[in-house]
């Protein structure tokens, strides 16, 4: 509390709150992250420079293990499947990556627009979100490269426009919290307008749920990039893709169980990585929400 | 000047005296209590002692931060989430609560101590019916069904509640403030305990609901001779309810004393400052003050309402150049509503808003920039008033170069407008989160008048903060209106009304029941509404060496003297 | 509430239909002749003959949708392309397979994440509540296929040699146990987490506290006070998974070759079995809305003041 003078505060109380990323790095759980996902980002980038192969070559008989020059054996064409594995890596998080970005940005826009202008155009827009929103993510996907076949940019837009509606809920109450504050009411009475009250006055204010939201969106589209690959709905052969990687290979599980478990291990270590600084992320935000309100 | 004004209340204190003196015998015991939080160690309360008699209540008086709603748990040895007593003892009627085990407390509690919460509308179970939360506070297995009903049905009468099965089948929700918070002493007393705890039951409730449930309060634990510990932040309330005073400063007990010393002769400079802070009853020596042919916003039959509901209807107000006008009501009195139209915040409403001569828009948006510069508004809580992403440089240049434009030397606009709100210079650089609540709120000032506006609407702006710092903010504004800018002030805080505004409105249920210069109001209130608050409100006086600094009494005596 | 609930019923089936509308929008109504495009380029003309009378491809767009909808209506789901059964009776077996599939699941998962996530907030901040934070969030970043393959590498055929790894027809019960453990242990981890965060919650919640002050004891403080209070979100939260379920089934029966509706619509859109796919997206589409919709009821139902609002 204040002291008796006023005019002058103790030293204690100028120091600033440190920020939301170097209160989430205190956690143990958040190093480990990054850790995990700077390991399988490296791969995934560097592999395709140093792979002893070419993807398409045969080495080795289907399946076939134990082969000299081929770590991990041949997969179920007789390719090399460490330089597969160093190959499939990048596509995946380009796809996923693309696809967080582009749904987490229109969702955020949608969200703060449907929070802030209420009345009309947040009905419009949630009932839609709604609609979008009763389909499984999964589904949608699998219903519309079925038809249409499967793209690389619709992969990104499936993905995309599934996770806006559910990104677009998350901002809305938070720009919902943020507009019962008085000083975007402030901003009103002096006639600010509208657009730049959304910019300057909402959304730093949202940054908190938005990098979260990023992060879990992230984790999700690694997850669905991957299982459609594994219903062979996502990249096709011969592209060597982690997911449709476990998608050819897993027939030969039990004889030549390298070809699924690298790209498996690879996809589980990526996504517990991103969700462990996800994880570390959010309970940032909590604690710095809190601290906002008195 | 003063004397014939306050007899009512030192006629209330000194009964409260008298009948104290009947009894005796301590019931509550504190000794040495320390409570410590963890993982840091440090002492939240340290070292507190207090001792309350059978049928007397105690009152603890603290502003935020002081460790007093610690110290009011620690009583029935209850520790919040990373807190423990780690030193001292509790004794309710010879047995030492902090020394005992869980098993040994909870037989205790309900029975020995109870307690009655801040904030009644959380502390009961939305889940539960009222019936089983009141029978389950009386946890006697040698009591027989019928037995407990029927002493449940006796305490809710004792408090002025109905009796019957439909309301003991009600939830919460069901019931209004004031109901939940009689409720809640129900629950207290029906285990006649020897010594109750009470951690600002008033609080959120209206001056005239307020008194009501003092009045209950005061009547239970006379009647059922039990101690009581009464927590609050205000002086006012607390000088007329308590037989003691206990002051908390950062965990200690400063002073401690009977309540008629402690306001006579206070010791402790802290408790001189919080005496000092609180503001006088004013209900005369009031100045009369001449207004203008012109005023500067005459406000005209305004009706305004959300939907279908209606909040105001037919209100007729105007502020002169200098002028300060109050808008007084209580929560729900629509207050804020016409302060928000009169802002340009709240859009339904019809009726004339005159500024300066030229009407307003209802929506701020088709107002010019002009009115809209020469209108600025501050918000009741400083805590949300403020982007927690921008510097106070930044909060202060935005509304400059939207209504005035690019200042040639920013710097100094900044500077200056911090100077008008009694901050120095070097806060240009400071984010919200460094800033104390009233610091914070002399920012929003700073805001305000930055842009050089002629109206200033302040929305119960110290309502939010702590009262040795409500009495710098009203001194801030004093200062602004001898420089000749007129005020807007709602609030809901009558003393405070009396002692800052030439005239004022006062808002029952929507209509400006009466309005007038507030000399007349206060000295002759003619609507039964307005003389009901008067009375309702608590107020005592102060008679120490030095308690002419108090607000309101500097006032009278230049008054007089001019 | 009976209006709240009147509403809701209200929007889903407004819901389903726009759901339906999209479904047809994405296999009939596309620009271009769908017949074409859905049988690909190899296509013999006989067929795609087939193809349009079937679709009623002849026909304006909106009648086309209009006689569609209504056969949808009167249980007329057409005939499957690959074996020419009726939809419904093609499909009818592996419902119930995946209702099993499902059901035995929900059942594994529901009461161990419950007393998980009770446990955890009883023993908040200990190494109980550390290690199953951590398990959940492992769990619960993995994607479910991935989570199976391990399962399968570590206990199937390949690993320990427990459990099979592919279901047959002739197999035995133990062949159920991979894919309910791998769908269980991926509805767990949200249902776990909300059970914590929620009776954390409420015992953090000053009517928890209340009630101790009272000296009420310890059971009953549990049970009376905190209980009764964290049913709504965590009913809730259970809800959504099992409505999860109708689409995580999927990936899961390919895996494990279940023959479930997952199968059949990996199978349907190998053989671009238009019916098939119109009939299995609707279908899980529609379980997705009906299970979300039962758990709004129930997040109403728990809430006394929305219960006792109207009378």
């Amino acid at each position: 509390m204040s002291g008796p003078s006023k005019n002058t505060t103790p030293k204690a109380s100028v120091r600033r709150r440190p920020g939301l990323f170097r209160t989430a790095w205190r956690f143990g759980r958040t190093k480990v992250g990054v850790a995990l996902t700077a390991l399988i980002v490296l791969i995934a980038v560097l592999g395709p420079f140093v792979a002893p192969y070419t993807p398409t070559e045969f080495v080795a008989k289907p399946y076939e293990t134990g082969v000299d020059g081929a770590l991990f054996g041949g997969d179920n064409l007789g390719r090399d499947v460490l330089t597969r594995f160093m190959w499939g890596g990048w596509t995946l998080l380009l796809l996923a990556g693309s696809a967080a970005a582009v749904g987490v940005a229109a969702g955020t826009v949608v969200g703060i627009i449907a929070g802030y202008r209420r009345g009309w155009v947040d009905d419009v827009l949630m009932r839609t979100n709604d609609v979008l929103l009763a389909f499984p993510q999964l589904i949608a996907a699998l219903l519309v490269m079925s038809i249409i076949g499967p793209k690389v940019w619709l992969i990104v837009a499936v993905i995309a426009v599934s996770h806006m509606p559910r990104v677009a809920r998350v901002i809305r109450e938070a720009t919902r919290k943020v507009i019962e504050q008085d000083y975007v009411k402030a901003a009103e009475a002096i006639g600010l307008p509208r657009w730049r009250i959304m910019t300057v006055e909402i959304l730093p204010n949202v940054t908190s749920p938005l990098l979260v939201e990023l992060g879990l969106r992230l984790t999700y589209s690694i997850g669905v990039v991957a299982v459609l690959g594994f219903l062979g709905m996502g990249l096709q052969p011969p592209t060597a893709d982690w997911g449709l990687m476990i998608n050819e290979n897993r027939q030969g599980m039990a004889v030549q169980p390298w070809a699924v478990a690298l790209p498996v291990t690879a996809i589980a270590v990526l996504t517990v990585g991103a969700n462990l600084i996800t994880d570390g992320l959010s309970r940032a935000a909590i604690g710095i929400d809190r601290g906002v309100e008195k | 000047m003063t004397e014939n004004e306050h007899t009512e209340n030192t006629d209330t204190g000194s009964a409260a005296t008298g009948g104290a003196a009947r009894s005796g015998e301590a019931v509550l015991v504190v000794d040495g209590l320390t409570v410590i939080g963890r993982p840091s160690d440090v002492e939240i309360i340290s070292g507190v002692s207090i001792t309350v008699k059978r049928g007397e209540i105690l009152g603890l008086v603290g502003e935020s931060g002081s460790g007093k709603t610690t110290l009011g748990l620690s009583l029935l040895a209850h520790c919040k989430r990373a807190t423990e007593i780690t030193g001292g003892q509790v004794r309710v009627g010879g047995q030492d609560l902090a020394g005992l085990d869980e098993k040994g407390v909870r037989r205790l509690r309900g029975r020995a101590v109870a307690y009655i919460p801040q904030s009644p509308a959380s502390a009961l179970n939305p889940a539960l019916r009222l019936g089983v939360q009141l029978r389950e506070a009386l946890h006697d297995d040698s009591l027989s069904e019928q037995d407990v009903l029927g002493r449940v049905r006796e305490v809710l009468r004792e408090v002025a509640l109905p009796d019957d099965d439909a309301f003991l089948r009600r939830y919460p929700h069901q019931l209004s403030g004031g109901q939940q918070q009689r409720v809640a002493i129900a629950m207290a007393f029906v285990g006649r305990p020897e010594v109750i705890v009470l951690d600002e039951p008033t609080t959120g409730l209206d001056v005239t609901t307020q008194a009501h449930v003092l009045e209950t309060i005061r009547a239970m634990t006379r009647d059922y001779g039990t101690a009581g510990v009464y927590i609050s932040h205000d002086m006012a309330v607390v000088a007329d309810l308590a037989d003691e005073i206990a002051v908390m400063y950062q965990g200690e007990v400063v002073e401690r004393g009977r309540a008629a010393e402690v306001l006579s002769d206070p010791r402790h400079a802290y408790t001189r400052k919080l005496l000092l802070a609180v503001p006088l009853l004013r209900t005369s020596g009031h100045e009369e003050a001449e207004p203008e042919e012109e005023p500067l916003l005459r406000v005209s039959g305004l009706t305004a309402g959300y939907g279908r509901t209606k909040v105001l209807e037919g209100i007729d107000v105007s502020v002169s150049r200098g002028e300060c006008v109050a808008l007084l009501g209580e929560s729900g009195s629509g207050k804020t509503t016409l302060s928000r139209s009169v802002a340009g915040l709240h859009h339904q409403f019809t009726g004339e808003v005159l500024f300066d001569g030229d009407r307003l828009a209802t929506s701020s948006y088709r107002r010019t920039a002009a009115q809209r510069r020469r209108v600025q508004y501050v918000f009741q809580n400083p805590y949300e008033a403020l982007n927690p992403r921008k510097r106070v440089r930044e909060q202060i240049l935005g509304p400059y170069r939207h209504l005035v434009g690019r200042p040639e030397d920013p710097d100094a606009v900044v500077a200056e407008s911090l100077e008008r709100a009694a901050l120095p210079a070097s806060y240009a650089d400071r984010f919200p989160e460094q800033l104390s609540g009233g610091e914070r709120q002399r920012v929003c000032i700073a805001r305000a008048v930055a842009t050089d506006p002629a109206l200033l609407v302040c929305d119960e702006i110290t309502s939010a903060l702590d009262v040795s710092v409500q009495a710098e903010i009203v001194k801030l504004l004093h200062g602004l209106q001898e420089q000749g800018m007129a005020l807007l002030f709602v609030t809901h805080n009558i003393a405070l009304v009396s002692n800052i505004a030439d005239r004022v409105a006062i808002l029952n249920k929507g209509e400006i029941v009466e309005y007038g210069p507030v000399g007349q109001v206060m000295s002759a209130p003619e609507h039964e509404y307005t003389r009901a608050l008067i009375a309702d409100t608590p107020d005592f006086e102060l008679s120490f060496p030095g308690a002419q600094e108090r607000l309101g009494l500097a006032e009278e005596e230049r008054a007089v003297e001019g | 509430m009976t209006r709240l609930i009147v509403v809701r019923l209200l929007f889903g089936a407004l819901t389903l239909w726009a759901v339906s509308l999209v479904v047809f929008a994405a296999t009939q109504a596309l620009p271009g002749d769908a017949a074409q495009l859905i049988l690909g380029r190899d296509a013999t003309p006989e067929r795609l003959e087939a193809l349009r009378d079937q679709l009623n491809l002849h026909e304006p767009v909106a009648v086309q949708y209009m006689q569609w909808l209504q056969g949808i209506l009167q249980g007329d789901l057409g005939n499957s392309f690959s074996n020419g059964l009726p939809v419904a009776e093609y499909l009818r077996s592996s419902v119930q397979s995946s209702l099993a599939l499902m059901g035995l699941a929900a059942l594994v998962a529901t009461p161990v994440s419950l007393f998980i996530g009770a446990f955890s907030a009883l023993r908040r901040d200990r190494s109980f509540d550390h290690a199953s934070s951590m398990g959940t969030l492992v769990v619960a970043s993995i994607p479910e296929f991935v989570v199976g393959i391990l399962l399968i590498l570590a206990l199937g055929p390949g690993g320990l040699g427990l459990f099979p790894s592919v279901y047959a027809r002739e197999g035995g019960p133990e062949q159920w146990i991979l894919p309910v453990l791998t769908l269980a242990l991926a509805v767990a981890p949200p249902i776990v987490r909300m059970m914590r965060a929620t009776m954390i919650e409420v015992l953090e919640s000053e009517y928890v506290q209340q009630a101790r002050l009272k000296g009420v004891s310890e059971r009953t403080v549990l049970w009376r006070h905190a209980a009764p209070n964290a049913i709504g979100p965590v009913a809730q939260v259970i809800a959504l998974q099992l409505a999860w379920l109708a689409g995580g089934v999927v990936a899961i029966e390919f895996l494990f070759n279940f023959p479930g509706v997952g199968k059949d619509l990996m199978d349907a859109i190998e053989n671009r079995d238009v019916p098939l796919i119109q009939a299995v997206v609707l279908l899980i589409a529609g379980i997705y809305i009906l299970v979300n919709l039962i758990a709004d009821v129930i997040g109403l139902a728990a809430n006394p003041k929305v219960r006792v609002a109207n009378r």
